[in-house]
């Protein structure tokens, strides 16, 4: 059921003697009122004509009925009820089938001026015994009176008008009935006859406004009696579901960071933010000038989300679904199956189709629906044109919050124009962005080639290299990047013919060092041989000269001899002679 | 039996006869229908008003109902009612809703269309 759906997203806890209040259903109003309108009491429900009232009203009366067993009396002032059943069948509500089950009544008052007279003193006692039986006729605990102020066209005694409707809602309260009362905004005051001076407890205030030839539907709740309550104009969309208000302001950065990551499709990519891609429930900004590769960026992460059985929306606001997939169908991305398989939707939509709130109550109601855990943005750029700066990004800020809250992993792209500066984005978001990769084009050597590069990436270390950014017929690749001699990124058919001159390079200096070896080893060997050749002769040497020595050794000895004989001979002093052997004979 | 006489005495006078015989269906006989929510002081001069004009000016060619909203509340969404007292004019047509306690005699006349609206 959609209205205990987002029940994470309440604005005010309630408080410990908090104010019984009886749920509307309708999808974001119970947030927005922190628990539903103060049950037992009047709530006043103004706005401008075809804003809506009398379909809040109603939806009020069906979601009581339906979802929370609370007949109701539908009072219409202005409408017959053939007429609300026929209007109503249009958004899909079978009025007279919940009439025929007894938990619907509706009762048309007609008042026709030109048939009443007043003759003198009335009270509306007819009325309030209508509705009282009305009410007890199904135990109704819910009450509209659509467009009560109908009163005041029919009869002219205003001053006996206001005590009655004083009385009718001092009534109300009594009976314990959850009342709406819904009135046309006034000139001077919330409504034409000032019914909010008796209508105390709760206002709410509808309005339509038109922008730039888009119109808004916006709810503010102008007074809530004893509860807190949202204060800011909530969108509100109205379609074939009924109403659905966007409850979202800035719920503060209270989401839990998670540690775990998610692939970018693209397995280099992943490698250079610390080999595991993005983290789980961030922000990613794919910003390039036209034709970078985007949305083939973009692709490959759809598709690497589906294929792990991830529910992916796509929010396509400058192609339809089908080109889409066409078009990456080129770069050999299917993503015709994970639409049929359920895991991947798409809607297109063209942003200038709607006011920025609405692109975002209807971007939050398909979030809600289809509960996607990773989600394509593409491109937010468009979004500029919807508004200024201040209100895109705030817009955007809640989208990211919403996101954040939903532990959903978001890549927006942007559309860089050209000649603007590249480290910018159209609706300056980066700083809401948790990783920015920079897509652009370069040129040399008469090619463009996409160069990708991460600008930043919180909370993990990430490369700070650019890589060649390619789209095969196999997806998305990355490529090491050179730079040239006069330090020029070469990418393309440059970078591939430097790949082939470096090749070549490589292979002749192969050839080198190989040779240069072979010139060492003949370098040694040839030292080898005279080293044994010098060897050799040594050793013929060595043998001459030990022969050489043995001989002198001998002549000495001989020499010797010779000397102690002559001595002996000349009666020397042996001593002296043996001092002095080497004189020899002092002759 | 009162209006014996009087025919009789058309009788005599021929213009006074083809008058009256053309006056006749221009005094239709009224349905009146007077709501009142219990026995209130406003209930009773209104009760009391009705009677009064019907006697005055109606006299033998109308009807009239008293519903007493608290007796029978289903039936005041039937006439569209939404103040008491209100009295409403059935028959002739248009239908009237003559709101109040019928003390304003003027107002009262114009709406039953016994007296031409100024």
């Amino acid at each position: 059921m959609k209205h205990d759906k987002p029940k994470k997203i309440r604005l005010a806890p309630p408080a410990a003697p908090s104010l019984p209040k009886a749920p509307t259903g309708i999808q974001g109003l119970d947030e927005v009122t922190g628990g539903g309108l103060p049950q037992g009491r009047p709530t006043l429900l103004c706005g401008s004509p075809g804003c809506g009232k009398t379909l809040l009203a109603m939806e009020f009366l069906v979601r009581g009925a339906v979802n929370f067993g609370e007949p109701g009396v539908f009072m219409a002032f202005e409408e017959n009820t053939e007429e609300l059943a026929t209007n109503f069948a249009s958004l899909g509500y079978d009025l007279k089938a919940l009439v025929a089950q007894k938990k619907l009544v509706l009762e048309f008052v007609h008042i026709e001026r030109s048939e009443i007279a007043e003759t003198g003193e009335y009270d509306l006692e007819g009325l309030f015994i209508r509705l009282g039986q009305k009410i007890d006729s199904i135990g109704a605990k819910r009450v509209v009176l659509d467009a009560v102020e109908a009163l005041f066209s029919g009869l002219s005694n205003t001053a006996i008008l206001r005590a009655e409707l004083r009385r009718l809602f001092c009534w109300l309260k009594e009976k314990g009935v959850t009342a709406i009362i819904t009135g046309d905004r006034g000139e001077t005051g919330l409504t034409r006859h000032g019914l909010e001076e008796y209508v105390a407890d709760c206002v709410i205030l509808l309005d339509h406004r038109v922008e730039g030839q888009m119109a808004t539907r916006l709810l503010r709740i102008v007074k809530y009696r004893g509860s807190a309550h949202g204060t800011r104009e909530f969108p509100f969309l109205i379609d074939e579901d009924g109403i659905s208000i966007v409850p979202i302001t800035s719920i503060g950065l209270t989401h839990e960071a998670g540690t775990g990551r998610v692939s970018s499709g693209v397995p280099r990519l992943d490698t250079m933010m610390g080999g595991k891609g993005f983290y789980r429930a961030s922000t990613v900004l794919v910003s390039g000038t036209a034709g970078s590769g985007k949305t083939s960026l973009a692709a490959s992460f759809a598709h690497a989300a589906s294929a792990r059985g991830e529910r992916c929306l796509w929010l396509a606001f400058e192609e339809s679904a089908s080109q889409i997939i066409r078009n990456m169908r080129s770069i050999g991305t299917d993503l015709e199956p994970a639409v049929r398989r359920g895991t991947l939707r798409f809607h297109a939509i063209r942003t200038t189709a709607c006011g920025l709130e609405m692109h975002l109550a209807i971007m939050y109601k398909l979030l809600n629906q289809f509960k996607p855990r990773v989600v394509v943005v593409d491109p937010i750029s468009d979004f500029a044109r919807l508004g200024s700066n201040t209100e895109v990004k705030a817009m955007l800020t809640r989208l990211i919050d919403f996101f954040k809250m939903h532990q959903i992993t978001a890549l927006f792209t942007s559309l860089t124009e050209g000649g603007s500066v590249i480290e910018s984005t159209e609706v300056g978001v980066s700083s809401l962005m948790d990783t920015w990769l920079l897509l652009r084009d370069v040129e040399n050597g008469a090619e463009r080639n996409r160069i990708l590069h991460i600008l930043k990436s919180r909370g993990m270390a990430h490369s700070n290299q650019v890589r060649e950014f390619l789209l095969t017929d196999h997806g998305v690749e990355l490529r090491e990047v050179y730079v040239g001699p006069s330090g020029v990124l070469l990418t393309g058919s440059a970078r591939g013919e430097l790949e082939a001159q470096e090749g070549a390079q490589a292979l002749v200096l192969e050839q080198e060092i190989e040779g240069k070896a072979r010139a060492l080893e003949y370098k040694r060997q040839a030292m080898e041989a005279r080293i044994a050749a010098l060897r050799a002769e040594f050793e013929v040497e060595q043998t001459e000269a030990a022969k050489t020595i043995g001989q002198d050794h001998t002549r000495a000895s001989v020499l010797a001899g010779d000397r102690v004989q002559m001595g002996r001979l000349r009666q020397a002093d042996a001593g002296a002679t043996g001092r002095r052997p080497k004189q020899g004979g002092p002759r | 039996m009162k209006a014996k006489p009087k025919a009789d005495s058309a009788a005599k006078d021929s213009t006074a006869t083809s008058e009256e015989s053309l006056a006749k269906p221009s005094k239709p006989r009224y349905r009146l229908r007077l709501y009142i929510a219990g026995m209130t002081p406003r209930s009773a001069r209104a009760l009391a008003n009705i009677a009064e004009i019907c006697e005055q000016y109606l006299k033998g060619r109308y009807d009239l109902q008293i519903i007493d909203l608290y007796q029978q509340p289903v039936l005041a969404a039937g006439d569209q009612i939404i103040a008491v007292p209100t009295l409403i004019k059935k028959l002739p047509p248009p239908l009237r809703q003559l709101i109040g306690d019928l003390s304003d005699r003027e107002q009262v006349l114009i709406g039953l269309d016994l007296k031409p609206k100024k």
